[in-house]
């Protein structure tokens, strides 16, 4: 019997399991397990949450080693760890001390501004944001075995995540409408690797999972990104920077699994104690966005 | 015949499609009262522990326990750890196939592997291709729980108890439908 491993089937099958879950930034190995007794389907192990490093300013860089293989002692569910856009050496790192999946994101300073990870190259899986189907579609051409749209992290305004997932799944209903003779000039205009878009089109739905991410805060937020249509929701900055974790976190997962239930979300929605702070996005400089960054 | 897939959390909408491809009526399954009417249930991929914890949450343990004892009932990679009587380590169980397993047992994902199994349940001939994603495997089996499927070395990654199947690969994250084939097979 023939054993492969790094295949694309199973670094796209465990996105797979991840589906109608939450995945929790953490900072520490308590964090950590606060998550997974909340029933997180996975934590992005990393030193500051987004909204911590839009206060700090400075370079934002991968985070310790130790750090994540501490929070990997701590948890069972996987842990993925984020790496800077187009530092495959910071991927190389965190391939080599076994995270279950590296996110390449806009969260940290780029490396590169014109070149994101060759991810075909790596045995662990990565996922990537996006604002858009063709900066999607884009990542999984490199070999992204998951998406994540950006929103705008560390602001606790889901305004971005809402553009970004009505975009991209906007942009799939009217490829599905749209003759094939017209795909190669679609897939011009969006940037995209032709038989990515002719897949889309094939299966009415991006050929990864597609999470949300970037701005959810609350039960409400997380599930509107559901019904939306994405499979499941990152977040990141609003749970550890809210008044009481645990029942954030706790709230947030019901809210995923029951995103259609009204009473439910009513329910889990009561006495969740102060939500994090927040950003208006609609105040914020140009510059200080981080969603922009990717090619 | 009417199938329910557990939807809680993982892959349960894979399970749908392969069951809707064999022509089967499907139901998601989040709360007690989504299990009536139903002939069989399936407890997809996904985490074990978001599942336990969402169905001690919503109330789910006894009426998916008194369903197991008179439907079939099938768990693929969490959902088989979630059957199982003993997973070695303190979380939420069915506890209703005697079998032990150990989670992640080949490792961190990077260990995640595809593999051609023979299974003589599905026909002799054509290997069955399995894809395991983190998967658990099955320690040991006891009571009158017994081996379907073994890798060459001997550990274990299904095994069956009357209408109940556990598997540590996933069947739906392929084309091949001979497995759902064979739960359809328990479920009638």
């Amino acid at each position: 019997m023939e054993e492969q491993t790094g295949t694309f089937a199973v670094k796209k099958g465990l996105a797979q399991m991840l589906k109608g879950g939450v995945i929790m930034d953490v900072v520490t190995p308590e964090h950590a397990r606060i998550a997974e007794e909340a029933g997180a389907c996975a934590v992005m192990a990393l030193e500051r949450v987004p909204a911590d490093i839009r206060a700090q300013g400075g370079v934002a860089r991968m985070s310790d080693p130790d750090l994540i293989l501490k929070i990997m002692d701590t948890v069972t569910i996987p842990v993925m760890a984020k790496c800077r856009i187009g530092h495959f050496v910071e991927a190389q790192i965190l391939e080599a001390i076994g995270v279950d999946y590296i996110d390449e994101s806009e969260v940290l300073t780029p490396a590169d501004e014109e070149n994101h990870i060759l991810k075909h190259n790596f045995k662990v899986p990565f996922v990537c944001g996006c604002r858009n189907l063709g900066e999607a579609l884009r990542r999984i051409g490199e070999g992204a075995a998951m998406i994540r749209t950006k929103g705008e992290a560390g602001t606790g305004d889901v305004v971005e995540a809402v553009r970004h997932a009505r975009t991209v799944l906007g942009e799939i209903r009217r490829l599905t409408s749209m003759a094939d003779e017209e795909l190669m000039a679609y897939a011009k205009t969006i940037g995209a690797p032709y038989e990515l878009v002719k897949e889309t089109k094939e299966l009415g739905r991006m050929p990864v999972v597609n999470f949300a991410a970037g701005g959810v805060a609350t039960p409400a937020d997380a599930a509107l990104m559901m019904q939306l249509g994405v499979d499941g929701v990152f977040v990141g900055s609003g749970i550890f920077k809210s008044g009481d974790p645990a029942k954030r976190a706790s709230a947030i997962v019901k809210a995923v699994t029951h995103f259609r239930d009204a009473s439910i979300l009513a329910e889990v929605s009561k006495n969740l104690g102060e939500a994090m702070v927040g950003r208006n996005i609609s105040q914020m400089p140009e510059g200080e966005k981080i969603a922009g960054r990717g090619w | 015949m009417k199938i329910g897939v557990l939807a809680i959390q993982g892959d349960f909408a894979e399970h749908i499609v392969m069951l809707r491809h064999l022509g089967v009526e499907t139901a998601e399954v989040r709360l007690p009262a989504h299990l009536d009417g139903l002939d069989g249930l399936i407890i997809p991929g996904g985490e074990s522990t978001t599942i336990g914890k969402l169905s001690v949450d919503f109330g789910l343990l006894e009426p998916l326990r008194a369903f197991g004892k008179t439907h079939a009932m099938w768990g693929t990679c969490a959902g088989a750890i979630f059957l199982s009587k003993d997973a070695r380590r303190n979380q939420p169980l069915l506890g209703i196939m005697d079998i032990t397993v150990e989670r992640n047992a080949f490792g961190r994902q990077v260990d995640s592997f595809e593999a051609d199994l023979a299974i003589p349940e599905l026909g002799e001939g054509n290997p069955y291709h399995a894809i395991f994603i983190r998967a658990p495997i099955i320690e040991s089996v006891q009571a009158d729980a017994s081996v379907m499927v073994s890798l060459p070395d001997g550990r274990i990654v299904a095994a069956r108890q009357g209408k109940l199947l556990a598997t540590s690969f996933h069947p739906e994250l392929t084309r091949d439908a001979r497995f759902h084939e064979y739960f359809l097979t328990l479920a009638r």
